[in-house]
């Protein structure tokens, strides 16, 4: 089991991501160069977090022309694991391979805290080690993380169980004060409609271990290595 | 082959809240001037494209927003002159 995690110029989540799933996980990891045209036989693709192309334009506008896209992409086409977390998710949105758009956050700040997340599908192969409803402790930090689309497709989203994260306060409500960004319904964290691909705001990379405060983020990891190796 | 000017608009869909348009017009109140109603925050591009004609300097700007320079989901574009550098 090989993570393959990619390198824009401006990500800064990149070693964090593998930490987590080398030191913390024990599984391999390689970096990607974000103009490398192979993912030297990755098996799970991370977009991570960061500012890549300093969100020039919009975020994750320029990234998804990276020549490595191509690849990923096309290992998302055939199944291959994704994980886009922060800026990651942005890429995934501007690139069409999940829906919606990130948009400044509503209260124009950037958000940097540790926020309560509830799991609302805990039936994907990013999320099988968690229960449904369990409330998880995860840091955000990003300015443009307003998950937005139009309610038609919002309305499928939660129809068919693609919205895999919200954010909840601490009884595990999902409610406008929990909610860090203003993004609609709530909403964290999304998975394709073929279920290979996620995307979400808060850093699950970066809760890992008791030493950063939370450790409820490695069980993403670990449902991927469990799906992923069997 | 002549050198165009194509400049765009790019703003925030209707009905897609705009927080920073909201802070301006917030800050006008704040100013005294009571007239303004809603405001949109968005970007201004100028672009210097060699084209055929105008009529073709305007449709490959118009690809453009399309595929990069405007987000489909979220905002509109509108081609707001072509001219002459």
């Amino acid at each position: 089991m090989k993570f393959g995690i990619v390198t824009f110029p401006g990500s800064n989540c990149d070693y964090d991501a593998h930490h987590a799933v080398t030191d913390q996980l024990g599984a391999e990891a390689v970096y990607l160069w974000h103009k490398a045209h192979d993912l030297e036989g990755a098996d799970v693709i991370i977009l991570p977090g960061g500012f890549s192309y300093g969100d020039y334009l919009r975020s994750g506008a320029i990234a998804r022309f990276s020549p490595i896209m191509r690849e990923v992409a096309e290992h998302a086409r055939k199944g291959g694991p994704v994980v886009g977390i922060c800026n990651g998710f942005q890429v995934l949105c501007e690139a069409g391979l999940l829906p919606g758009a990130l948009l400044r956050n509503d209260v124009l700040q950037f958000r940097g805290e540790t926020v309560i997340v509830r799991v609302e599908n805990a039936d994907t192969m990013f999320t099988h080690r968690y229960r449904a409803g369990q409330l998880l402790r995860i840091p955000i930090a990003h300015g443009d993380g307003r998950f937005t689309a139009d309610e038609r497709t919002l309305d499928r989203l939660e129809g068919e169980g693609h919205v895999v994260f919200r954010y909840a306060d601490a009884g595990g409500q999902v409610t406008p004060a929990a909610n860090p960004n203003g993004s609609m319904r709530g909403i964290a964290g999304i998975v394709s409609a073929e279920g290979n691909v996620i995307g979400l705001m808060p850093h699950p990379e970066r809760a890992v271990e008791p030493l950063l405060g939370s450790g409820d983020g490695l069980a993403l990891f670990q449902s991927l290595l469990a799906r992923v190796s069997a | 082959m002549s050198r165009f000017r194509v400049s765009v608009h790019i703003v925030p869909r209707q009905g897609i809240l705009d927080p920073q348009g909201k802070a301006v017009a917030d800050a006008l109140h704040t100013l005294g001037f009571r007239g303004v109603g809603d405001v949109r925050v968005g970007r201004h591009l100028v672009l210097d494209v060699d084209a055929a004609s105008r009529q073709a300097a305007e449709q490959s700007v118009r690809e453009m927003c399309e595929r990069l320079l405007a987000n489909p989901v979220t905002e509109d574009f509108e081609i707001a002159g072509v001219a002459a550098p």
